[in-house]
Formats: structure tokens, C-alpha cells, sequence
């Protein structure tokens, strides 16, 4: 219960609610303090300055009149219901007239007015209910005292009320106050914790297990949104990193199991140095191959994770196809086939690109072609408002429409090309590239044959 | 010619001892950067070749403290990092060439061999010759035995490059690098094509040739008598 209530304690809002409470009770505290001080002030001095009127009234009389005079005259008044407080003493002290048969002791020994209230008794009132009033005190010159006074029962009356009505307020709102902080910390207290119980099974291995979403569009729900989506995105780049490492375990172990096998083999033609010769060559052959995979990796995991391969600069785009296709012309030719180049852009067409690297593409595009297409490639370069779109084009066998997304994919060979060289990369190194560059890969069908073009931002002129 | 090895696996620096060792070179191997660059600042070599990675003192450092004293022995940077980056900056650190992790011997032997002729021989000269072939960069001009031939201008750059470096093997990478400034691998041998053209039209017509593709190397041009 206590750690329960020590929990609740530290919930923001709970916190914020009570530091809230305390100021506006100190505040309300404050306010109510010095209104009734100040209506009780008023109506002290109101009391007051009808005391002096009537204290004013008896001196004329006492004056005009005399001693007897002020005594017909001050108990008339005290008989009349509702009446101030008279009495008069001789000047032994005893009362000898007035509607007060007990009070206070010693008001009378004191002229002027009472320091504060005092207790006294009333005539016409037959219970023993105790009043209390204040008084102005004078002495009239025989010796006797007069006290004129006035019941303030009244007016405490008031203070009583209104600090009735005020502990009531600060003890509803404290309760209330209470219950807020208890709902309010309890429903946060409880997001959290289903949070904390999610966020504990998502590491305790279950990927699929997501944050609770209440609906409420709240903050805790637009927390819980976020965290989602960047939780669903970790889960894609380690499916990424999964299917990365299937693939090095598959891809990389299947070619050094064949290395090995070969190792062995030439170790056992010693006898046919010839062979063994012939062996080791195909060895080193196939060690390269496997170099020339693990080096495509590493450079399409960079460019995939965003860390920097290479520097882009201004080039000019039909210099870049010009000099691919003036590396490849011949061999092709010589293939008995034909590489032709087309270019429809302004001469100084320029892109923000990587030579090496989109020079790279276009030769691994040309190479598939070579490999898989027809006899007829050509290079395209075209210029389209904002863009520069370079394509590889054959005639050849082309891929089916349901195989164009899964092709760009790591180590993705289709079943007709296994049985010749390459390592599956080759394209998805171009999408990397592609991606570098912000660029866009596309695989259409050219009916029959292959088409695939990047469409590259060209620089503004 | 005498070599700095500055490598700091054992297995590979032995490997590397041998095989320079067999070719006629005197190679001298530092196992640490400190070390290397101590032997590189008080001794004369004909050719650097720095492994990227190295204890004490990598080497890049060792060869930016180098060629602050105005030391401009060329230097051949191995390193396993491979990516255009890497490149340019070993190539900015005074590097003159750049070989990437794991590579043939033979192509670490021509690119150093080429290094360190290169001293002292730049694109400056106008005019090359090897015995009777004859090629002028200014008007562009190529001739065997007074018989003019045509070329392409890549070519001709090809035949430039190879002229320059005759008598030394130079391998299909470095042609691709040095004459198409390519640095990837395309998985075609597209060089070999141009080669053979190349072949075609300054072998072709003459009895001894001058174009020999160096097996499991690359190709050497060379005088036809030494080719005996």
C-alpha cells in the first residue's frame, strides 16, 4: 500500500496536482483570513460609532436632567426588546440598574471601551445561553458608572459561518483533490506499467509484441505509436541482417566448401603435378570470386546502412555512358552481338552522381545482359524534364513480371541463370547505387527482352 | 631494386619476402609503423609498400610524416578497406597506388614494378619508343617500322600507357584504372578485348610481336628481339 502510494507520488501528474492544491489552498486560505477580518472590522466600527451616538444622547440627557433623569431614561431604553446593553453602578460597584444581571467581571473598573468581547447574561433571555458584547465605560461626575454596549453575537456569527463554510470548501477539495490525484496517477500509473510490461516482453524476445494503443489519441497513445513504428522498423533492418547472415552462411559457405573440396583434391594429385597445377589455379580463381561476393556485400550493407561510401560530384551524363559503352562495345561485338548507344540529352547535362559507381551499374546492367539477354543491347540515355533516365535494353528472354521485385534482392538468382557465373549481387549493388543517388530502378518487359533504367535528379542548369 | 614492406602479419610478410625475393628485388620488412617509418626517413628505397593498418603508427600517418620531409619515393598503400573513399583518401595521403585486400602477387609485383620505374619518368615526354614502334602524343600519330597506323582514341591511350611501362607486365586492373579510371572489377574480362584489337593492329602485319599476354599476369610490350 505504501510503495503503491509512494509510486502514485512520483507520477508527474499527481505531483503537479498537489503542488497546485497547496498554492490555490494557501491562496483560499488568505482571501477568507482577510475578508471576514475586514466585514468583522466593519461592523465593530458600525457598533462602535452607534455606541458613542447613544453614549453622546445620555450625556445631553444626564446633563439637562440629572442623575435621575439618565436613570428613567437608560431603563426605559433597556426594557425595549432588541435593546443595546445598559447598566449602571453606584460607585461601590453594585449594579443598580440596567437588563445585565451577570457579567464579566471587572469591565466596569476600566472607563472607555472594553479591550474585546465579554460574557454576559440577559435578562429577557431565560436560558443560560451565554452572550457577549462589547461596551464604552464612563463615570458620571457623582461617581457612578455607566456601560453602554452592544451584543456582537451577531457578527460572530458571521466569522462562524464563513469559517464553517471555508473548512468545508478545503475539506471537499482536498478530497477531491485526492480522489484526481488517485484516478489520475492510477490510469498514468497504469499506461506506464502496461508499457513497461510490453517494452519487457519485446526484450524478452517476442518481436511482435507492440505498445498498447487505447485510441485515446493522447500523449501516452502518440508515444505509443511512435515507439511502434520505429519498433517495426528495427524489426525490418534486423529481418535485413537476418536474412543477411542466412545468406553469407548460404552464399559465402557453399563457394569455400567447394574451395576446400578442390584443396583436397590437389592434395591428393601430387603424383600429377600437372593436374595439381590446373587445381590450384581453379583454386585461386574460385577464392577471387568469393572476394570479389564479400566485397559486394560489405558495399551494398554500407550504402544500405547509410554510412557514406562515396562522395558525389557534378558529372556530366553522357560522358558517363560514352565511356561504359566504349569499355564494352568491342567485347560484345566479339560476343557476336551488338551493343548500340542512344543518347537524347542536352550535351551538358548534368548530375550530382559518383562516376565509379554509376559507372559500375551500367556495366553490371550491360553485364547481365551480355549473360542473360539477347543478342541486341542498347544503352539509352534520355532526359525527361528533371530527370536523366539510363536504360539497359535486350531482346532476350526477359524476366517474368511476378520475378522483377525479387531479382533487385540479395543473392536472388533465378533457376534459368544458376548454371551460369555470378553471385546474385549484381543488381542488388545497382539498387544500392540507385539508392546513393536517389534514384529510381525500374525492370519493365520490352516484349520481348528486358528493360531496365534508372531514372537519376538531374542537376539544376 | 630495394623495397620497404611495411606489414605487420607475419604469414603475409614472409609470403611477400619470398616472392619479391624470387623476382631479383631486395625487400626489407618493418613488422610495425614506428619501425617503418625510422627505415623509410634513414635508408633509400625504390618503392614504399604500406599496409593500412599497423601497430604503433598506421599507414597513412607513417607516410604523410614521409613526405613532409619532401621524401617522394613512390608508395604502394595494401589495405583491406576496399570502397571509393578509402581510396581517394589513401591516394590523398601521398599514396601513388592503392592495392585492396587480398590480391594477387603478380599484380602487387607489376603495380610495384611500374612504381618504380616511374621515378623520374612522367606524361610529360612527347614522343615514346620501343624499338621500332613510335608514338607521338601531339599529333596523335602511331607507327611501326615507318608503317603508319590507326587508332582509336582510347587506343591509342591504351598503346600510350603500355609504351611507357615496356618491358614491365602490366596487369588487366591497372590498364582499367590507369586508362578507363575504372577502379571496380567488371566480371567480364572486357580487357582482354581491347587487347586483342589493340593486338590486331600493331602485331598483325609484322612478324615478331611486340604485345605478349603474360600468363596469369596480364600483358608486357617489349622490344620483338628480347622476345627471342
Amino acid at each position: 500500500m505504501l510503495s503503491k502510494l509512494s509510486s502514485l507520488l512520483r507520477v508527474t501528474a499527481v505531483r503537479l496536482s498537489i503542488i497546485y492544491t497547496v498554492i490555490f489552498g494557501v491562496l483560499a486560505i488568505g482571501i477568507v483570513f482577510y475578508m471576514t477580518g475586514a466585514t468583522v472590522n466593519v461592523l465593530r466600527e458600525q457598533y462602535q460609532a452607534s455606541i458613542d451616538n447613544e453614549v453622546t444622547g445620555l450625556a445631553r440627557i444626564y446633563r439637562r436632567g440629572g442623575v435621575n433623569q439618565l436613570i428613567r431614561t437608560l431603563d426605559r431604553r433597556a426594557r425595549a426588546p432588541g435593546a443595546n446593553l445598559y447598566v449602571v453602578t453606584n460607585p461601590q460597584g453594585q449594579i443598580i440598574a440596567g437588563n445585565v444581571p451577570q457579567m464579566q467581571r471587572g469591565i466596569m473598573r476600566k472607563i472607555g471601551w472594553t479591550k474585546r468581547a465579554f460574557r454576559y447574561q440577559r435578562f429577557d433571555d431565560q436560558s443560560d445561553t451565554e452572550h457577549r458584547a462589547i461596551a464604552r465605560v464612563l463615570e458620571v461626575p457623582n461617581g457612578m458608572r455607566i456601560l453602554v454596549g452592544r451584543d456582537v453575537s451577531e457578527y460572530e456569527d458571521i466569522t462562524k459561518i464563513v469559517g464553517g463554510g471555508f473548512k468545508l470548501a478545503l475539506g471537499t477539495m482536498v478530497a477531491l483533490g485526492l480522489l484526481t490525484w488517485f484516478f489520475v496517477g492510477r490510469g498514468a500509473l497504469k499506461r506506464i506499467d502496461q508499457v513497461s510490461k510490453s517494452s519487457q516482453r519485446i526484450m524478452g524476445g517476442d518481436k511482435s509484441e507492440r505498445l498498447p494503443v487505447t485510441g485515446s489519441n493522447d500523449e501516452f497513445d502518440r508515444l505509443s505509436e511512435n515507439l511502434n513504428t520505429m519498433l517495426d522498423q528495427i524489426n525490418h533492418l534486423d529481418d535485413g541482417v537476418k536474412q543477411m547472415s542466412d545468406n553469407i552462411a548460404h552464399d559465402l559457405k557453399t563457394p569455400i566448401t567447394r574451395l576446400r573440396n578442390k584443396a583436397e583434391e590437389a592434395f591428393s594429385l601430387e603424383k600429377k603435378p600437372e593436374e595439381q597445377q590446373e587445381k590450384i589455379a581453379d583454386i585461386i580463381d574460385d577464392c577471387d570470386s568469393i572476394v570479389k561476393t564479400f566485397d559486394a556485400l560489405l558495399m551494398i550493407s554500407r550504402v544500405e546502412s547509410g554510412s557514406t561510401v562515396a562522395k558525389l560530384e557534378p558529372l556530366k551524363a553522357s560522358d558517363i555512358l560514352t565511356d561504359v559503352y566504349e569499355l564494352y562495345e568491342a567485347l560484345v561485338e566479339d560476343d557476336g552481338k551488338h551493343l548500340t548507344i542512344e543518347l537524347s540529352l542536352p550535351d551538358n547535362l548534368m548530375i550530382k552522381g559518383n562516376r565509379e559507381l554509376l559507372s559500375q551499374a551500367i556495366s553490371n546492367l550491360i553485364d547481365n545482359a551480355i549473360k542473360y539477354g539477347g543478342e541486341r543491347i542498347s544503352l539509352v540515355g534520355t532526359h525527361a524534364s528533371d530527370t536523366l533516365e539510363i536504360s539497359v535494353i535486350d531482346n532476350g528472354a526477359g524476366i517474368q513480371e511476378e520475378d522483377r521485385t525479387r531479382v533487385v534482392e540479395r543473392f536472388v538468382r533465378l533457376d534459368k541463370s544458376r548454371n551460369k557465373s555470378g553471385n546474385g549481387l549484381g543488381l542488388s549493388l545497382v539498387k544500392a547505387i540507385c539508392d546513393i543517388h536517389k534514384a529510381s530502378l525500374r525492370l519493365d518487359d520490352n516484349q520481348p527482352g528486358l528493360i531496365v533504367s534508372m531514372k537519376i535528379p538531374v542537376m539544376d542548369q | 631494386m630495394k623495397i620497404l614492406i611495411v606489414e605487420d602479419d607475419e604469414e603475409a610478410a614472409k609470403f611477400l619476402i619470398k616472392g619479391f625475393g624470387e623476382a631479383g628485388h631486395n625487400p626489407i620488412h618493418a613488422a610495425d609503423g614506428e619501425t617503418g617509418l625510422h627505415l623509410a626517413k634513414t635508408e633509400d628505397f625504390d618503392v614504399l609498400i604500406l599496409d593500412r593498418m599497423l601497430p604503433k603508427l598506421d599507414g597513412l600517418s607513417l607516410l604523410k610524416q614521409v613526405r613532409a620531409e619532401d621524401n617522394h619515393t613512390p608508395a604502394l598503400i595494401l589495405s583491406a578497406l576496399g570502397a571509393v573513399d578509402d581510396r581517394v583518401e589513401g591516394l590523398r595521403s601521398g599514396g601513388d597506388d592503392y592495392l585492396t585486400k587480398p590480391y594477387a602477387f603478380s599484380e602487387l609485383l607489376a603495380r610495384v614494378e611500374v612504381l618504380a620505374k616511374r621515378t623520374g619518368n612522367d606524361d610529360s615526354e612527347t614522343t615514346l619508343k620501343v624499338g621500332e614502334l613510335e608514338l607521338d602524343r601531339l599529333s596523335r600519330e602511331v607507327s611501326r617500322e615507318g608503317q603508319k597506323i590507326l587508332l582509336q582514341p582510347r587506343e591509342f591511350r591504351l598503346l600510350a600507357y603500355l609504351m611507357k611501362n615496356a618491358g614491365t607486365v602490366v596487369t588487366r586492373t591497372m590498364l582499367l584504372e590507369k586508362v578507363w579510371d575504372y577502379h571496380f572489377d567488371p566480371q567480364t574480362n572486357v580487357i582482354d578485348v581491347h587487347i586483342s584489337r589493340l593486338r590486331g593492329k600493331i602485331d598483325k602485319d609484322f612478324d615478331e610481336p611486340m604485345l605478349l599476354t603474360i600468363r596469369g599476369a596480364g600483358y608486357k610490350l617489349q622490344e620483338p628481339e628480347k622476345a627471342g
